[in-house]
């Protein structure tokens, strides 16, 4: 089934050489041999890949359709993700489908998954949580690419002594925990001035990237390693380009194959972070702000959640699979990158 | 082989030091301090417990006592450097070399980090245990099946559920458990204290297999991706060729072979099971030391966060050691290669 598509691609884009029969007088005469499409690049070679796999295509769709929940979250969301219903305050209002013998917890749909436990709409604080997962998986993959790219590249082109100390540095960074670190970091800044920017989120960006950018820097080592001994690198250099014009023409676009699905898989691992460290309390410090553009994260609401979970299901319920979800997305549209990028790897 | 082993263990050292003054640096500039309650605590007693835990003493170098040596005429460079070097910082380094990491501030001192560690760790050691069992007795045979019927129903089913093993967190698959089981099948799978008791308790069954949920998706796609390669081997159509049943090849030929690269991935599973073992452990309740790390965090019992993280550290590193050595060790091909 798969294997008839290439063909119809071929088809849909050039006419001429869809019939035989004209493509033959075609050949005869060397004027008709300019190009008929334009050149396919890796990029676009990969994207007619990763559109065959259904799979990774659904998480793209699926991350596509987040990206705009976060944009429209206030049109999203049916009440105020931080204002309280005092009314309803403490009562847990159970999600809109389910009857209640008491009125004041029976579901009612302008609160579709109910409220928590101060009154404010689960829903809502959903739609708005899309945002701080979101930014929180993007900015720090883009701090450990800036860190990350570089200090591989430099170190695997360099080569001796550079890389030996360079890759020393990357090895007692690597063995930190992860976690312990951030979470180290979050209790240490979160008080302070700067752990304050942004709600917190500045701080937050930096402790899930101020370890994890080894893993990128080891890989981009390794390729810029094996490139810086290819002829077309040779050439360069014969033909006396400098260091910085090799690196950046002609090592750093061959190594973008593997940034791109190193990044795909950071993002999700940022996401996860960020929930572990709020789910311990020292993520985001929780909003009061009603206008707050982050009132609050998936990962807060969980904490929240864990403790009421068993009067009012969707508090914890409802994040945890939003994050079960953003997760499985990123790591599907992981996957379908690195088969569409690098196809010898293959199945 | 011996100068490489050597020389991984000598590379442990830099790797604590490290550790333990990035941590050190960023607990001793946090807020606030260990002594804080809700009401504030006697000047005096304050000035008592910070020198009982020589928080008195100069934080990184003692360069004022240098100073009034220097002035009182001393110049033995030996008792300069040691004055130089009496902080705080390079005191507990010395102990943590020694195997003290000093006092817990919640306990007041009258328990140190490593008797903490001493108690909870086997918790945590259990679940692990249950959790890299189950990885390796779930995993592995998966991975096995799915290979040998590559492309079938069989092999995308174990894919799938591996992809969904890797990709959603412990956090949340344990969580989403907890949920089920006791709203679907009405058992609470939170234990009492005394349920962690006993080499045999069944309480670190389910978490420890939740736990492992990861490690197991992993090893699966791993012994997959290795017996795929494995099988195409000449080696392979050679012992076919002998007329050797398929169960012999399988075992003997194919999965013996095949099971080398899953070893390289027990050393980032030791960092994957630490880190997923403080969030399991305060889902589930277990007294390990991951749940204490994360009351430490509360309790501002910051002798005990640079302790566990110090001893943690170490415990990754040496993961990390063992699956080198022991790759050298079980391939013959780099046994001669170094």
């Amino acid at each position: 089934m798969t294997a008839r598509e290439p063909i119809a691609d071929l088809v849909l884009e050039s006419p001429p050489l869809a019939a035989p029969a004209e493509a033959t007088p075609a050949l005869s005469s060397l004027g008709d041999l300019s190009m008929t499409k334009p050149p396919r690049s890796l990029w676009t070679d990969a994207w007619r890949r990763f559109r065959k796999n259904k799979i990774a295509l659904i998480g793209l769709g699926y991350l596509i359709f987040l990206i705009f929940v976060a944009i429209f979250a206030p049109l999203l969301a049916t009440q105020n993700p931080v204002k309280a219903d005092v009314a309803t305050a403490g009562t847990l209002r159970q999600a809109a489908w389910v009857e209640h013998p008491n009125p004041l917890k029976t579901g009612e749909w302008a609160y579709p998954l109910g409220t928590d436990s101060i009154g404010r709409d689960v829903w809502s604080r959903l739609v708005y949580g899309t945002r701080v997962s979101l930014i929180v998986g993007f900015i720090p993959m883009l701090v450990i690419l800036m860190i990350g790219v570089p200090f591989g590249l430099i170190a695997g082109y360099m080569g001796g002594r550079v890389d030996n100390l360079m890759m020393r540095i990357t090895d007692v960074v690597y063995a930190f925990p992860a976690l312990l670190l951030a979470i180290i970091m979050q209790i240490s800044f979160g008080d302070t001035a700067f752990g304050q920017l942004l709600n917190g989120l500045v701080l937050l960006f930096i402790s899930l990237s101020i370890v994890n950018w080894t893993g990128v820097a080891r890989l981009v080592r390794g390729t810029s390693l094996s490139l810086k001994e290819k002829e077309f690198v040779e050439a360069a250099r014969a033909s006396g380009a400098s260091h910085t014009r090799i690196l950046s023409k002609h090592v750093f676009p061959n190594t973008l194959n593997a940034i791109v699905v190193a990044a795909a898989f950071v993002i999700p691992s940022a996401i996860i972070a960020e929930a572990v460290l709020s789910y311990l309390g020292v993520g985001l410090a929780p909003s009061v702000n009603p206008d707050s553009p982050f009132p609050t994260s998936w990962g807060q609401m969980i904490l929240d959640g864990s403790k009421f979970w068993q009067a009012q299901l969707w508090m914890l319920l409802g994040p945890a699979l939003a994050i079960a979800l953003i997760t499985l997305a990123f790591t599907f549209v992981g996957d379908g990158l690195r088969d569409a990028l690098d196809p010898r790897q293959g199945k | 082989m011996i100068h490489f082993i050597l020389n991984r263990i000598l590379w442990l050292i830099p790797v604590v030091i490290t550790v333990a003054a990035v941590t050190f640096f960023l607990m001793y500039r946090a807020p606030g301090g260990p002594w804080d309650r809700e009401k504030p605590l006697p000047q005096v007693t304050v000035e008592q417990l910070n020198r009982k835990f020589h928080l008195d003493q100069p934080r990184w170098l003692n360069i004022s006592g240098v100073q009034d040596q220097l002035d009182q005429g001393v110049d033995n460079p030996y008792t300069l450097g040691k004055t130089l070097v009496n902080t705080q910082f390079f005191n507990y380094l010395s102990n943590v070399f020694q195997g003290d990491l000093g006092p817990t501030y919640a306990s007041r001192g009258s328990e140190s980090v490593q008797q903490v560690i001493a108690k909870r760790f086997p918790v945590s050691l259990k679940l692990g245990v249950v959790a890299v069992l189950f990885a390796i007795v779930v995993g592995i045979p998966l991975g096995l099946i799915a290979a040998l019927r590559q492309n079938s129903t069989i092999d995308y089913a174990c894919m799938f559920t591996s992809t969904l093993g890797i990709a959603v967190p412990t956090f949340v698959s344990g969580l989403i458990l907890l949920i089920f089981m006791s709203r679907f099948l009405h058992i609470s799978p939170i234990r009492s204290p005394d349920d962690w008791q006993g080499p045999f308790s069944t309480a670190f069954i389910l978490p420890g297999i939740v736990l492992g949920l990861g490690t197991t998706a992993y090893v699966t796609r791993l012994t997959r991706a290795s017996v795929l390669e494995i099988k195409e081997q000449d080696y392979v159509r050679t012992a076919r060729a002998k007329g050797l049943g398929a169960s012999t090849v399988t075992r003997r030929h194919i999965l013996r072979n095949a099971l080398l690269p899953v070893i390289t991935i027990l050393g980032p599973a030791a960092a994957d099971l630490i880190t997923g073992s403080i969030i399991i452990e305060t889902i589930f309740g277990a007294p390990g030391l991951g749940s204490t790390f994360v009351t430490s965090i509360g309790k501002r019992d910051y002798s005990t966060l640079v302790g566990i993280t110090i001893f943690y550290a170490l415990l990754i590193a040496i993961a990390n050691l063992l699956v080198d050595i022991s790759y050298g060790v079980l391939d013959p091909r780099i046994r001669t290669s170094r």
